[in-house]
C-alpha cells in the first residue's frame, strides 16, 4: 500500500470555477515527487486538498490508508511565502520550536530538537535572530526546519523556492535532496520550474492547464547522487526536460488551439 | 511614528528649545494680562508645591492631599482602565475570530461606543451610589470601546498565510489564540490602548466632578468654587502631567512588547547577508 | 444574511434587558425596561422642546467640528511637512493633549458664560488633537517610493504635493476628523450635562436626572445621543470609503 493515495480528486470553487479535474496518483514512502504545471493550473489547490486544508468537492486522499479530512498529524507543509509564514514575533528558534509546544516535550527537549533541525538546514547559529533579520533563503530554510522538527511522514511543499533568487534556489534544492535522503522522508513538491522538477524528483507528474489533470507520470532515471552542474548537463536530464516542456506546450495547445 | 532623531540628544535639545521659550512666553503673557483667571506659571508652580510637597518628612514631604486625593484618583484610573483592557481584549479577540458572532453584535457595539459616557453617570449613580464603584464603572464603560473595537480589527486581520501555517501545524485553539492571533493583533490593540487610556483619565475627572468625595477632579472643582485659580490650574497641570506620564509608560511597554517589529528594531540590529 | 443576524442580535439584547427588569435582576426604577424607554424615545422625538435641544446639540457640534478642522488641518500640514518643527513641537503637543477638556469646564464657563460658547470652545479644544495628530502622522506615512517615482517622472514640486502627498495623507486626515467628530459630540453633550446652562440633549438629561429622577427619560435621551453619534460615525465612514476606495488606512481608532 502506498503511503499517500489520491483518488478521483477534484475541486470546484463556489461560483463554478473548476480548479482540478479528477486526479489520481500515489506516492510511495521515501519518494520525492514533483508536480509541475503551468501557472494558475490548480497546483496549489491540489496541494491544499492533499494537505487537508481544503475539503475537495470530489474524490479523496488517503494517508497511511486513512482518509484525510483535516490536516493529518503526520504531515507538514512548507509554503512559498516564507516571510508571511514564519511568525515575526518569535525568534527563529522559537518559530522552529512552535509545533513542539503541544506535544508534551519539556523546554530542554524542545530546544534540543529545534537546534538539531536548524543544524540540519544549516542555520545552527541563527536561532536567536528574528525572521526579518534573515535573508530570504535563510527564512525558507527556517520554514523547512520547522516543518521537519516533528519528523513528519510526508512533507508537502508549495513552490517553496519560487521566491528566492536563482543561486539560493540551487542551494536550497540541494539542501532538500540531502535532507530528504538523510531522513528517508516522502516529499510532494509543487513547482512551475521544469528544470527544478527534474533535478529534484524521483517522479514527475505533469499537469495540464486549468482544470488540472495529469498529462504524464514520468520516472526520473537520474542517479541518486546529483550535482547542479554535471547532472544538468547530462543527456538524460536534457531529454527529460525537453519531454516535459513538450508535454506542457502540447497540452496548452490542446486547451487553447491557435 | 517614532523617528530616530527624536530619541537622541538632538531631539532633547530641540524639544527644550521649544518648551523653554513657550514657558517664558506664557509667564510674560499672563503677567502682562494680569487676569485673575490666568495666573502666571510661577504662581501655579508655587501653589502646586504648597499643595503637594508641604508634608512632613516621614511622608516623603508629600502632603496629605497626595494620599487622599491623588492616589485614589490614580488607583481609579488604573483599575478602570485595566478592567477595560482585559474585557476588551478577550471579548474583542473572541468576536474577531467569529464572523457570525460579530454579525450579531457588531452594530450594537458601534452604537454603545457612541453613547457619551458622562450621560450614563446618572444611571451609574443610582445603581452604585457615590464612590469608587460608580467611578470605576464609568471609566470602564468609556474606556472599553477603543480596546474592544481595535482588538476585533486586529484579530480579523490575521495574515492568510499565517493562518494556513497555524492550521497546517494543527495548532490547538489555546495556542492559536495566545501565540498567533494575539501577537498578530497586538499592534492594533496598542493603538486602541492609548486612546483608551486618555478616555480613562478624562472619565476619572468627570466622574469625580459629579460623584465623589475626594480625588483630583473633586479638588479641582472645589478650588474653582473657592475662586482659588492658582490651585485650580495646579490641579489641571497635574492632570496633564498624569496623562503624559501614563502615556509615556504605555509607550515604553509597547516598545518592549513590540520590539520584534522590523520598523522598530532596524536601527538596533544588523541584517545578515 | 449579516443584516438578519444584526437584527437578531439587537432583539436578543432588548429581550434580555426586558427580562432582566421584569424578574427583578435590575431595579426597574433605576434601569427601566426597553418597553418603557423606547416608548419614551418616541415621545421625546415628538416634543418640540426636545427637538430644539437636539438641534442645539447638533448645531454646536457642527460648529465646533468646523472650527477644529479649520485650525487643525492647516496647522497639521505645516507642522507635518517640516521635520524639525514636528519633532520640536511634539513634546508640547504631548503635554497639552492629555489635559481633559472637561477639567476646563468651570473655567471656560467663568470666562465665556454658560451659553453655547462654552461647549463649543471646549469641543474645539478637545477635537483639535486627533485631527492635528492624524494629519501630521498622515504626512509622515507617505511612501517615499511614491514621491521618488513622481520626481523621477519630472513632476514639479508643488504638483507632487497636490497629486501625491495630499491624496496619500487624506485618508489619515479623514480618520482624524471622524475621531474628532465623535469626541466633539461627547464633549458637547457632557458640557451640557455638567454645566447645564445651555439647551441641549445633555441639559435635558440633567433635568431629568435631578430631583425625583426620571430615569426613563434619562435613558431615552441617552439613546438618542448615542443614535446621533452612531449615525455621524457611520456616515463619515461610508463617505471615507467612497472617497478613498483604494485606501488601506485602519478604520478603527
Amino acid at each position: 500500500m502506498s503511503l499517500l493515495e489520491v483518488s478521483g480528486l477534484g475541486h470546484a470553487f463556489p461560483g463554478g470555477h473548476r480548479a482540478i479535474a479528477e486526479l489520481s496518483f500515489t506516492v510511495d514512502a521515501g519518494e520525492l515527487v514533483c508536480v509541475v504545471g503551468p501557472s494558475g493550473c490548480g497546483k496549489s489547490t491540489l496541494l491544499r486538498a492533499v494537505a487537508g486544508l481544503l475539503p475537495p468537492t470530489t474524490g479523496e486522499v488517503r494517508l497511511h490508508g486513512d482518509p484525510v479530512r483535516e490536516v493529518p498529524a503526520d504531515l507538514a507543509v512548507v509554503f512559498q511565502d516564507y516571510s508571511r509564514s514564519l511568525f515575526p514575533w518569535l525568534s527563529t528558534r522559537r518559530n522552529v520550536e512552535f509545533p513542539l509546544r503541544w506535544r508534551g516535550l519539556d523546554r530542554a527537549e524542545r530546544r534540543e530538537r529545534a537546534a538539531e533541525a536548524l543544524g540540519r538546514v544549516g542555520l545552527a547559529d541563527s536561532g536567536e535572530r528574528f525572521p526579518w533579520q534573515l535573508s530570504g533563503g535563510m527564512q525558507q530554510r527556517a520554514a523547512i526546519a520547522r516543518a521537519l522538527v516533528c519528523r513528519p511522514a510526508v512533507l508537502l511543499m508549495d513552490e517553496p523556492f519560487a521566491s528566492v533568487d536563482a543561486q539560493t534556489r540551487l542551494e536550497l534544492e540541494d539542501l532538500l535532496r540531502h535532507v530528504q535522503r538523510e531522513q528517508a522522508s516522502t516529499v510532494l513538491l509543487v513547482t512551475h520550474d521544469i528544470d527544478e522538477s527534474v533535478y529534484l524528483a524521483d517522479r514527475v507528474l505533469v499537469l495540464s492547464p486549468s482544470p488540472a489533470s495529469i498529462v504524464a507520470d514520468l520516472t526520473v532515471g537520474l542517479p541518486a547522487d546529483r550535482d547542479q552542474i554535471t547532472t544538468r548537463e547530462s543527456p538524460e536530464f536534457v531529454a527529460l526536460r525537453g519531454e516535459i516542456a513538450r508535454l506542457l506546450r502540447g497540452s496548452a495547445d490542446v486547451r487553447s488551439p491557435r | 511614528m517614532e523617528h530616530r532623531g527624536e530619541h537622541g540628544v538632538n531631539g532633547l535639545l530641540l524639544r527644550s528649545a521649544v518648551l523653554v521659550p513657550a514657558l517664558v512666553t506664557w509667564e510674560l503673557a499672563t503677567r502682562l494680562a494680569g487676569s485673575a483667571f490666568f495666573p502666571p506659571p510661577s504662581e501655579i508652580a508655587a501653589a502646586g508645591a504648597r499643595l503637594w510637597f508641604s508634608g512632613p518628612a516621614g511622608q516623603g514631604f508629600l502632603a496629605d492631599t497626595v494620599y487622599e486625593d491623588v492616589l485614589p484618583s490614580v488607583v481609579r484610573v488604573l483599575a478602570g482602565w485595566l478592567i477595560a483592557v482585559v474585557l476588551g481584549v478577550t471579548a474583542g479577540i473572541a468576536l474577531g475570530r467569529s464572523r457570525v458572532a460579530l454579525d450579531y453584535v457588531g452594530p450594537q457595539l458601534a452604537f454603545a461606543r457612541a453613547i457619551p459616557p458622562p450621560t450614563l453617570i446618572p444611571v451609574f449613580l443610582v445603581l452604585f451610589g457615590i464612590g469608587t464603584t460608580m467611578q470605576v464603572a464609568t471609566i470602564v464603560f468609556g474606556a472599553l470601546w477603543p480596546v474592544l473595537l481595535n482588538a476585533v480589527d486586529g484579530a480579523r486581520s490575521l495574515d492568510s498565510v499565517q493562518e494556513d501555517t497555524a492550521r497546517s501545524l494543527r495548532t490547538p485553539l489555546a495556542h492559536r489564540i495566545t501565540m498567533v492571533v494575539l501577537p498578530a493583533a497586538l499592534p492594533k490593540i496598542f493603538a486602541g490602548l492609548r486612546l483608551s487610556l486618555s478616555i480613562a483619565v478624562l472619565l476619572m475627572v468627570v466622574s469625580e466632578l459629579v460623584g465623589a468625595a475626594n480625588g483630583i477632579g473633586y479638588e479641582l472643582i472645589f478650588a474653582q468654587r473657592q475662586f482659588d485659580f492658582p490651585v485650580m490650574w495646579a490641579w489641571i497641570a497635574l492632570l496633564g502631567l498624569l496623562g503624559y506620564g501614563l502615556n509615556t509608560l504605555l509607550l515604553a511597554v509597547e516598545r518592549r512588547v513590540l520590539r520584534w517589529q522590523p520598523s522598530r528594531a532596524r536601527e538596533a540590529a544588523d541584517v545578515l547577508a | 444574511m449579516a443584516a438578519v443576524r444584526s437584527l437578531a442580535g439587537l432583539l436578543a439584547v432588548l429581550a434580555l434587558w426586558e427580562a432582566g427588569t421584569r424578574i427583578g435582576l435590575v431595579d426597574a426604577r433605576f434601569v427601566p425596561p426597553p418597553s418603557v424607554v423606547l416608548v419614551r424615545v418616541a415621545e421625546l422625538l415628538g416634543q418640540a422642546a426636545f427637538l430644539r435641544d437636539v438641534i442645539a446639540t447638533v448645531l454646536a457640534w457642527a460648529i465646533a467640528l468646523g472650527i477644529a478642522v479649520a485650525i487643525a488641518v492647516p496647522a497639521g500640514l505645516v507642522l507635518g511637512s517640516v521635520r524639525t518643527v514636528r519633532i520640536a513641537t511634539r513634546a508640547l503637543v504631548e503635554l497639552l493633549r492629555p489635559i481633559p477638556s472637561v477639567a476646563l469646564i468651570p473655567l471656560v464657563i467663568l470666562l465665556v458664560g454658560g451659553g453655547p460658547e462654552a461647549k463649543i470652545t471646549l469641543a474645539v479644544y478637545a477635537s483639535i488633537w486627533p485631527i492635528l495628530y492624524n494629519t501630521v502622522y498622515g504626512l509622515g506615512e507617505i511612501d517615499p517610493l511614491l514621491t521618488e517615482t513622481a520626481r523621477a517622472c519630472g513632476t514639479p514640486r508643488l504638483h507632487i504635493a497636490t497629486s501625491v502627498a495630499l491624496p496619500s495623507a487624506a485618508p489619515f486626515v479623514v480618520t482624524g476628523v471622524r475621531l474628532s467628530a465623535a469626541i466633539a459630540l461627547i464633549v458637547v453633550v457632557s458640557t451640557e450635562f455638567l454645566a447645564g446652562a445651555s439647551r441641549g440633549i445633555g441639559s435635558a438629561i440633567l433635568q431629568a436626572s435631578s430631583g425625583a429622577g426620571r430615569m426613563d427619560v434619562v435613558l431615552a435621551a441617552t439613546l438618542v445621543a448615542g443614535a446621533i453619534g452612531f449615525a455621524i460615525n457611520e456616515g463619515l465612514e461610508r463617505l471615507a470609503r467612497r472617497a478613498f476606495p483604494w485606501s488601506t488606512v485602519a478604520s478603527t481608532a
